[in-house]
């Protein structure tokens, strides 16, 4: 049953693809060249962000906690 | 600026921004999907349907331009099997269509001789439920037709003009309340035919947005300079006219010889009607004629099915020249004109339509006839009103449950065309196939007809529709909602009614 629900959920996203992206209309050949240009641009997509994002806001995270890290030092010397 | 003696209530509600934002990356996906096919049919690498030139005229002036015809091409013939479906029996609350299968993605079609028996119909315009078969009913119909034969073969002004026309027309003058009227046997030639003979070159014509394509021909016919007013907007409305008694005409600034605002009663893709106290008020002040196109609203609104003039409680000598169709709500073909004795009989020499055309045929004139004498109660029975009463009803009904389901559905509370609107290319072709499976024929419009954001699916209440058919075809459309997510609306809807289903309530001890 909840397999059955499962699979009937997955069908009602991809037939809200097909709906969205006007691939509903087109003919069997064409959706799968629209498929394959789809999936591997959005491939390409994950892949730049799994190889980048991390790093970016690594450095980020290094470049603002630089800027306020010195400016309390700083205040504190004044103080002294 | 003005208070209506009636709650007047019209929504246009805007689908969230994403809806938008699809709607065109899915006009933009079958554009790209387009450009490559023109190509290929181009390049030969696929066979072209279309009509092209002989190889031998390939130098000459070109007869076809490719591009024009892009959109009808590329998107409407993929789709194509949703309209033009041949119906074999009379389109009243439910018809048999033909069953049609396509082999080459649209291109032809051939029927596999199946009929599709008991379609519902949303789609027809039978508003009072007058497209019927009975044979009591069609009684003084088939007399008629057996005196008169079907053919008139003349045109009005020549030998056509038969003493049925002058009894319909005298009825027709009795049902509006007012001094004459005139028949023609074409609603759209009507319009088209007649506004050339009122108004000509010096003239204006105000003209709402989403006028007609009637009302657009008639206008250019005449050589009148036209100006555009914002959809039922009535500062767009007085701003223009102001401009104009100010201004007068373009180079001369002489005074406009005559100036005319074409309106229509209820407005067919939007489902919406027009605001005539303001209208007339504005046309007294600034001394303009009125042309109200009542095709969708006779018969159809007001307390007794006198139109648009009756349900905002009108004087009919307010509106100039009254026009409307016979073909919606009475079940037959034609239109007519009314309004002052002088104009109609102006118009009896002076229109194209009634020197030209041939004039309406007997039996469709008795028809006629018949229906509004049962409209009017002259019948002797209640029917008529019953009718109108429960078309109100129905209409009520149909709209409420849609809005509760938290469907976008444009227009007027009263107004039995109802657009629901579906946005994206891709949810017209499927929502109208997948209704039809579940035996509901629906009619789907997409982007000449409506703007190209905004496709919808319009649903023609009837007073021939049983509270049992309202309920399946609104069942079915909660469940194609779901399914297609359709349900845009943002405004708080009632509680869904799967609360409610117990059959036995056990109360607990």
């Amino acid at each position: 049953m909840d397999i059955k629900h499962a699979k009937d959920y997955l069908y009602w996203l991809y037939f809200q693809y097909l709906l969205i992206t006007c691939c509903y209309v087109l003919e069997p050949w064409e959706q799968s060249m629209f498929h394959t240009i789809f999936i591997t641009v959005f491939a390409m997509v994950v892949y730049t962000g799994y190889v980048f994002v991390p790093i970016h806001i690594h450095l980020a995270f290094e470049f603002f906690s630089q800027i306020f890290g010195g400016q309390h030092e700083s205040t504190v010397a004044i103080m002294n | 600026f003005f208070c209506y003696f009636l709650p007047f209530n019209e929504h246009f509600e805007q689908a969230p921004m994403y809806v938008a934002v699809f709607t065109y990356l899915g006009f933009g996906v079958g554009t790209l999907f387009g450009y490559l096919r023109d190509f290929m049919r181009a390049w030969g690498l696929e066979k072209c349907h279309l009509a092209t030139e002989r190889e031998e005229q390939k130098d000459f002036v070109p007869l076809y331009q490719d591009f024009e015809n892009f959109y009808t091409r590329n998107l409407y013939m993929r789709i194509r099997d949703n309209w033009n479906r041949p119906i074999c029996s009379v389109p009243g609350p439910q018809f048999d269509l033909m069953e049609r299968v396509t082999d080459d993605f649209n291109w032809t079609f051939r029927f596999t001789g199946r009929c599709i028996k008991d379609v519902i119909n949303m789609g027809s315009y039978n508003y009072l439920g007058f497209a019927e078969t009975d044979a009591n009913a069609l009684k003084t119909v088939a007399d008629v037709l057996q005196r008169y034969g079907t053919g008139v073969c003349s045109t009005r002004q020549e030998m056509g003009n038969i003493d049925k026309h002058v009894e319909l027309e005298n009825l027709v003058a009795r049902f509006l309340d007012v001094e004459a009227a005139m028949v023609f046997g074409m609603g759209f030639a009507t319009n088209s035919m007649n506004i050339p003979a009122l108004v000509g070159k010096g003239c204006l014509i105000l003209s709402d947005e989403l006028n007609h394509t009637s009302l657009v021909l008639g206008a250019r016919l005449s050589g009148a300079t036209i100006r555009v007013f914002k959809h039922n907007n009535m500062q767009s409305l007085e701003k223009l006219l102001r401009d104009a008694i100010a201004h007068g005409q373009p180079r001369s600034h002489r005074a406009w010889k005559k100036i005319l605002i074409l309106v229509e009663g209820i407005y067919s893709m939007e489902g919406s009607i027009v605001r005539l106290p303001e209208i007339v008020t504005l046309k007294k002040k600034y001394k303009a004629y009125l042309y109200l196109d009542e095709a969708h609203s006779i018969g159809a609104v007001g307390p007794t099915g006198r139109g648009v003039v009756e349900y905002f409680g009108m004087d009919p000598d307010d509106v100039d020249v009254l026009m409307g169709t016979f073909t919606k709500s009475f079940g037959a073909a034609g239109g007519y004109i009314a309004g002052k004795k002088e104009l109609v009989d102006f118009l009896r020499t002076h229109s194209h339509s009634a020197t030209y055309a041939t004039s309406m045929c007997p039996p469709v004139a008795e028809q006629i006839i018949r229906a509004m004498k049962c409209v009017m109660g002259l019948d002797g029975t209640t029917q008529g009103l019953q009718r109108v009463c429960q078309l109100s009803e129905n209409t009520r009904y149909f709209r409420q449950r849609l809005h509760e389901m938290g469907f976008i559905v444009y227009g007027n509370d009263d107004s039995p065309v109802v657009p629901l609107l579906l946005y994206m290319p891709g949810k017209i072709g499927a929502f109208a196939r997948r209704m039809l499976d579940k035996n509901i024929g629906v009619v789907v419009v997409g982007f000449p007809a409506t703007p190209i954001g905004e496709s919808r699916a319009r649903f023609c209440v009837s007073a021939a529709h049983t509270r049992e058919m309202l309920d399946t075809v609104l069942n079915a459309l909660d469940e194609l909602g779901d399914f297609l997510h359709l349900k845009y609306s943002r405004h708080s809807r009632s509680s869904h009614p799967e609360l409610y289903n117990e059959t036995s309530f056990e109360l607990e001890d």
